[in-house]
């Protein structure tokens, strides 16, 4: 919990008074500046290369090598899977353009009717679907695992039940979902709220639970009122363990949309999957399956981020 | 018979266990006056720390009272502020805003500024106020727990209670802190219930010092005046004959008439 003490010295220096610096000092001080300009730019440049040959160089050797095995096990005649140099030659178009079949204005992107649309067009569908249903499964999550993480009554009437239907997997849902909504859309949109929801709720209401009694004391000694405490304590103490849930769940929401789309058809990645394996496509398919990693890899980081941030300012 | 200004009367806490009930103070009986400091002082697991959260309503008695200027106490509130041992600064708020939560509760119909200026005010006495834009997790833990102090005498209390405040400090920082609590005292001449179980502590900041027995079923078995003259320091005060006797009073109780239950290892 607690952080590294970064201040030495204490009950000395809150006694000192710091004295004004002289003339003579201000310059000596603003030419050293400059120096410490030019040597940061260099020390910049300096970092970048190392970071390069220890983190990005590991990474870019491994994925050459990896590149290369696939290539030399594909390459021969009657290959199950294509090799990847049989992917760029097939593929080459979808992967260059990505955005085929959309248009771009002020007020945003279109996706145009019918047929042939990009694999940028199918990700942006899917994440539209993601963004909606995972919005929903953060509201009603938030709130249910405060609850839930707040009232031992609560807890004990609706933790059985959450224990069961997180392990139900998203696609058992779609029936249930397409019989509610009947159209594609809103089931899918159903299907990610009801898969993402899980992991919000319960690490909620461990954050909630997890509030150190020592703050829970400051708040009694306070009498802070429940709204005070809900946003002066208990937001803020539970925030790291609620983005623990967001990460899972968005995670998990990139996951079953596009099993969902491989079933309902239509739209989205899922479907270009789909539609690409039964044109005998493979290569198409291979393509979609780096787009989604590194999609779901930047929605991850994202959630991350926003959590770091939060939990910086808060 | 009149009430003392703090008064804890027949004061007894059990908790339920698996293996029955456990009583941890029984037959407590304590008058305060007003302005004075009390230290409670006794072995580790005696019941000081359930005492004090009684007065601060944290925890209800089994069986007794508290009463506070004639009006018993049933909850926590502001009126009793708690220096924690742990100090339980909040780390997602600066120093300036940890003292401003408490002081918008207490003075909830002043200005911003006017309540912004108290908590700058108390921050000054303990030496913090430099510090106000920082977060806890900047400060040393001395530091940290002069912010605890100002927190709490930032709230005006009628009883300042104070569980073991200098106990996670090593030896230098709590002499200073010592010192920062009594001259800080001395401006303001709170009612002040401390728990510690350094001796030396306890003679030293004191008017009185209360022992408790051994627990389970702790209760008072001692309770001394300490008469030296204000202002106390801890050099000159320490050589006083006054001081050497109270000091070895209570040490005698401490450790012959009621020596550690745990032996030396503790």
């Amino acid at each position: 919990m607690d952080a590294i003490f970064t201040v030495s010295g204490e009950d000395t220096s809150p006694h000192l008074t710091p004295s004004m610096p002289s003339a003579p000092e201000m310059q000596v001080d603003s030419a050293q500046r400059a120096v410490g300009h030019l040597s940061g730019i260099a020390s910049g440049l300096l970092s970048i290369a190392t970071w390069f040959a220890a983190r990005a160089f590991p990474t870019l050797l491994m994925l050459v090598l990896l590149l290369g095995v696939w290539q030399v096990a594909c390459q021969h005649e009657g290959a199950a899977l294509p090799s990847p140099a049989k992917v760029w030659a097939e593929s080459h178009d979808v992967i260059i353009h990505p955005f085929k079949g959309m248009t771009f204005d002020a007020s945003g992107y279109h996706i145009g009717e019918g047929g042939d649309v990009g694999i940028a067009g199918h990700v942006l569908t899917s994440l539209r679907r993601v963004a909606v249903g995972f919005s929903l499964s953060v509201i009603f999550g938030v709130a249910l695992g405060i609850l839930i993480g707040q009232s031992l009554f609560a807890y004990r009437a609706l933790d059985p039940l959450f224990q069961v239907f997180r392990t139900v997997p998203p696609l058992a849902w779609l029936p249930i979902s397409l019989a509610m909504f009947q159209q594609a859309n809103p089931s899918a949109i159903f299907l990610i709220f009801i898969t993402a929801i899980w992991p919000i709720i319960l690490n909620t209401a461990a954050g909630v639970q997890n509030i150190p009694i020592a703050y829970r004391n400051v708040a009694r000694v306070l009498a802070l009122r429940p709204l005070e405490y809900f946003t002066k304590i208990m937001l803020p103490a539970t925030v790291p363990h609620m983005f623990t849930g967001l990460r899972i769940g968005v995670g998990m929401s990139w996951l079953a949309i596009v099993a969902a789309e491989m079933v309902q058809g239509g739209t989205g990645v899922g479907f270009f999957i789909w539609d690409s394996y039964n044109s005998s496509l493979l290569t198409d398919t291979i393509v979609a399956l780096v787009w989604i990693g590194l999609v779901g890899f930047a929605l991850d980081r994202l959630i991350g981020w926003i959590g770091n941030r939060i939990a910086r300012q808060s | 018979m009149a009430h003392s200004y703090l008064s804890i009367e027949d004061v007894e806490v059990s908790f339920p266990t698996k293996s029955g009930t456990f009583t941890a103070i029984r037959n407590i009986d304590l008058k305060v006056g007003k302005g004075q400091f009390v230290s409670l002082i006794g072995h580790s697991g005696c019941g000081k720390s359930t005492l004090l959260n009684v007065v601060a309503g944290l925890v209800r008695p089994t069986r007794g009272v508290v009463l506070l200027e004639g009006e018993v106490i049933e909850k926590p509130g502001p009126d009793r502020a708690v220096i924690f041992q742990d100090h339980s600064l909040l780390p997602w708020l600066s120093v300036l805003e940890n003292v401003l939560l408490a002081v918008d509760k207490t003075m909830e119909g002043s200005s911003k500024a006017e309540r912004r200026d108290w908590a700058m005010h108390n921050l000054e006495l303990v030496h913090m106020a430099q510090a106000a834009p920082k977060r806890p997790a900047e400060l040393s833990g001395g530091m940290k727990q002069r912010v605890g102090i100002a927190r709490a005498i930032a709230m005006k209390p009628r009883v300042l209670l104070m569980d073991e405040p200098f106990g996670a400090l090593d030896a230098l920082t709590r002499a200073s802190l010592q010192t920062t609590v009594m001259v800080i005292q001395e401006q303001l001449n709170n009612t002040v219930l401390m728990i510690t179980h350094d001796v030396d502590e306890a003679v030293l900041l004191s008017d009185r010092v209360v022992m408790m027995t051994n627990g389970p079923e702790a209760t008072i078995g001692d309770d001394l005046a300490v008469s030296l003259a204000r202002p106390r320091n801890a050099i000159e005060t320490g050589n006083l004959a006054e001081y050497r006797r109270a000091r070895s009073a209570v040490l005698h109780f401490l450790h012959e008439r009621y020596s550690n239950p745990l032996g030396a290892a503790a």
